[in-house]
C-alpha cells in the first residue's frame, strides 16, 4: 500500500523543485521536464491513484501597475501599490508566465490531497500526463483551448469548449474582453 | 429490446480505449465499410440534457465508434469572474451547474473563506449543510425524473417534479427566489433563517420518503426498466478511478467514496448517513445509488432541523461582511463599510486553494487564486458534469444505440456545469 504522503516521502519525488505548505495544502514544484516521472512516482508509489482537476493560470501583469483594483486602471488609481489603501505589499513574483497545477486525491482512509505544479512560458510545451491517468485528456484539451497550454503527448490535443477554428486562448490576460461585434441587419 | 453480447456482471481488466480515453475508434476491419454509417446525435436532442453532441459511428444497431463534442453552452464563467469583486463573483458559480445551484455557491464560498481564514458560526454551517442536502434531492429528482422520461416512464417524471416543486418552495421561502438562491455569503449566510422556514422544511421531511417509496414502486420491479437499465453502461471500479469519475457513478462501480465522510467538511461529522454503495457498475446501480442517497439526504436534513443551532448566522468580520443594514442609519463606520464592501469589494489575501465540496454528480472543486486584490486573479471548477462525459466511450464499448439514451442519462451530467 501507498506510503505515507509526508513531507520525507515528497523529498523522493523526481524533478522536485520546491515544496510549499499554505492553507492546509502542499504544493509540488516540479520540472516540467520531469513532470511524467514525478506522476507516476506520485501515482505507484504514494498512491494518489484520482486525478481530480487540472487547472492552468495565467500570471502575465501580476503585481503590476492597473491589474488588481476595481477602480485602478493603467492610468487611473492603483489600490494595489504599496502605501495605497488595502495590503500595503505587491504580491509575491512568480517563475514564469503559466502555471498548470494537477490536483491529486488519494481514495483511501484520510482523503490526502496534493497539488502538483509545473510552471512554463510562452510556447513551452508541458509533459502530458494522459498516459497516467486517462481523465487529464479533456482537463488537458481545455487548459490547451483556454490558456494555450502545449501539452507534449497528448493524443487527442485540440479545442474542446471553444469553435474548431476560433483564435486566441480566452483565459489569457491579454485576451480582450467585452464581447464580439454583432450584426443586427443585413446592412451594417 | 435488443440484446447486447455480454450483460452479466462487470468486466475483466480494463475498456477504456487507446490512445485517446474518450474516444471510441472505430476497429481497423471495419473502417472504410459501406456498413458503417456516422449519426450526429444532437447537439440538439431532448435526451442529451441540454447540448450535447455525440458522433456515433453504427454498425447496424451496434456503436462501434462515438466521440462527445463539447462547448456548445461554453459561456466564460471564469473569465467573467476574473472580472468581478469576490463578493459579486458569488452570483456565478451558482449559475454555472443550475441544477444543483447551491453547490457550485457552497465550493466558491468555502475557497474565499479559506484564503480569508475566516471562521463561519455554526447556524451558518448547519444551514448550509441543510440547504445542501436539499439541493442534492433535488438535483436527484431532476435527474431521475428526466433519465426515466427518456426511457419511455413518463409518469416518473410527474412524480418526481411534485417533490421538486416542494423544495423550491423552500428555497423561495429562505432567499426569496426559487433558483440561484445567493444565500450563501463569505463568512455565513446573506440573511437569518425566515420564521415559517423549520415547520415548512418539516413537513418535507415526513413526505419525502412517501415520495420515494412512489418511485420506487413506479419502476423497480418493471421489467421494461430492468430490462433497458441492468447491465448497461459497465463501468469497473479500476476505469472509473482512472477516468476521474465521482460521486453515484463511482459509487455505483462498487467505490465506497464519498467526500462527506472521506474528508468531512462543514458538519457532516456530526450527522449520521450512510453512504450507498453498489457494485455492478451498470445504469441500474448508478439508479440504486441515486435513489439511496435521496433517503439519506432527508435523514441528514432530519438532523440538520432538529439540531439547528442558535446564534449568528454571519461572522463577524466587518472588512468582509456587510454591516446589519439597521446600523447603515446610526453608524458612519457601518456606513463606510458598507460602501466599502459594495463598491470597492473587500480583499482576499494573495494566495492559491483548491477546495472540493461532494455535490450531487460528484466532486465539486474550485481553484482560486488571489493576488491580493478585491477580485478573484484566477477561478477554475472542477467540474463532475464535465469529467463525467469523459466516461461515455468506455461505457459505450459493446453497446447498442438505444443503450446510449440510457448510458449518457445515467452519467449525470448537467451541460451548463460541463462547459462553463
Amino acid at each position: 500500500m501507498a506510503a505515507d504522503a509526508s513531507d520525507g516521502a515528497y523529498a523522493r519525488v523526481p524533478g522536485l523543485v520546491e515544496t510549499k505548505h499554505a492553507h492546509g495544502e502542499t504544493t509540488l514544484v516540479v520540472d516540467p521536464a520531469r513532470l511524467r516521472e514525478a506522476c507516476t512516482y506520485l501515482r505507484d508509489e504514494l498512491g494518489f491513484d484520482f486525478l481530480s482537476d487540472v487547472a492552468a493560470a495565467d500570471y502575465l501583469g501580476w503585481g503590476a501597475n492597473g491589474v488588481s483594483g476595481s477602480i485602478g486602471t493603467a492610468a487611473g488609481r492603483d489600490l494595489n501599490r504599496p502605501n495605497t489603501q488595502g495590503y500595503q505589499s505587491l504580491p509575491g513574483q512568480k517563475p514564469k508566465r503559466f502555471s498548470v497545477s494537477y490536483h491529486l486525491l488519494g481514495i483511501r482512509s484520510g482523503a490526502p490531497r496534493v497539488r502538483v505544479q509545473v510552471w512554463a512560458d510562452d510556447g513551452e510545451p508541458v509533459q502530458s500526463v494522459v498516459s497516467i491517468w486517462p481523465t487529464a485528456d479533456w482537463h488537458e484539451r481545455e487548459a490547451w483551448d483556454l490558456m494555450g497550454i502545449h501539452f507534449e503527448g497528448h493524443p487527442n490535443l485540440k479545442r474542446i469548449l471553444m469553435d474548431e477554428d476560433w483564435e486566441g486562448h480566452p483565459l489569457r490576460k491579454d485576451y480582450p474582453i467585452g464581447g464580439e461585434p454583432v450584426r443586427f441587419s443585413p446592412a451594417e | 429490446m435488443a440484446i447486447a453480447p455480454d450483460r452479466t456482471g462487470i468486466y475483466e481488466g480494463t475498456r477504456v480505449p487507446r490512445p485517446i480515453p474518450t474516444v471510441l475508434e472505430v476497429p481497423p476491419h471495419l473502417r472504410g465499410s459501406d456498413d458503417i454509417l456516422s449519426v450526429n446525435f444532437g447537439p440538439n436532442h431532448p435526451s442529451t440534457h441540454g447540448v450535447l453532441r455525440l458522433v456515433v459511428d453504427l454498425n447496424g444497431e451496434e456503436v462501434v465508434g462515438l466521440e462527445a463534442v463539447i462547448g456548445y453552452l461554453h459561456t466564460g464563467f471564469e473569465k467573467s469572474m476574473e472580472q468581478k469583486t469576490w463578493w459579486k463573483a458569488i452570483t456565478y458559480p451558482e449559475r454555472i451547474d443550475y441544477v444543483s445551484f447551491q453547490y457550485n455557491e457552497l465550493v466558491f464560498v468555502l475557497a474565499i473563506e479559506k484564503l480569508l481564514e475566516l471562521e463561519v458560526p455554526p447556524r451558518a454551517t448547519w444551514m448550509r449543510m441543510l440547504l445542501c442536502e436539499l439541493t442534492r434531492i433535488h438535483s436527484h429528482l431532476v435527474w431521475l425524473g428526466t433519465a426515466a422520461l427518456e426511457l419511455g416512464a413518463i409518469s416518473m417524471f410527474w412524480y418526481c417534479f411534485r417533490e421538486r416543486d416542494r423544495i423550491l418552495d423552500l428555497f423561495e421561502l429562505v432567499g426569496g427566489t426559487r433558483m440561484h438562491t445567493r444565500y450563501f455569503q463569505a463568512g455565513g449566510l446573506a440573511e437569518d433563517i425566515p420564521p415559517g422556514f423549520f415547520d415548512e422544511c418539516a413537513k418535507f421531511v415526513e413526505l419525502m420518503p412517501k415520495g420515494i417509496d412512489d418511485y420506487e414502486g413506479l419502476v423497480d420491479r418493471s421489467p421494461i426498466w430492468l430490462e433497458r437499465t441492468k447491465g448497461i453502461g459497465l463501468l469497473s471500479a479500476a476505469d472509473a478511478i482512472a477516468l476521474g469519475q465521482s460521486g453515484p457513478v463511482l459509487r455505483g462501480s462498487g467505490v465506497d467514496w464519498d467526500l462527506r465522510r472521506a474528508q468531512p467538511y462543514l458538519a457532516y461529522d456530526q450527522v449520521d448517513f450512510r453512504v450507498p454503495v453498489y457494485h455492478n457498475g451498470d445504469v441500474y446501480d448508478r439508479y440504486r445509488v441515486h435513489l439511496d442517497e435521496m433517503r439519506e439526504s432527508v435523514r441528514i436534513v432530519d438532523q440538520a432541523l432538529r439540531r439547528m443551532p442558535d446564534g449568528p448566522w454571519i461572522a463577524d468580520d466587518r472588512k468582509v461582511v456587510l454591516p446589519p443594514r439597521e446600523e447603515l442609519h446610526t453608524s458612519m463606520e457601518s456606513l463606510i463599510h458598507h460602501f466599502k464592501i459594495v463598491t470597492e469589494g473587500y480583499r482576499v489575501p494573495e494566495g492559491e486553494v483548491y477546495v472540493a465540496v461532494e455535490s450531487p454528480r460528484g466532486e465539486s472543486g474550485c481553484y482560486v487564486v488571489s493576488d491580493g486584490g478585491p477580485k478573484p486573479w484566477r477561478v477554475k471548477f472542477r467540474a463532475p458534469s464535465f469529467v463525467a462525459l469523459e466516461a461515455t466511450a468506455t461505457c459505450m464499448s459493446n453497446a447498442l444505440v438505444a443503450d446510449m439514451i440510457a448510458v449518457v442519462g445515467s452519467l449525470d451530467t448537467v451541460m451548463g456545469d460541463c462547459d462553463r
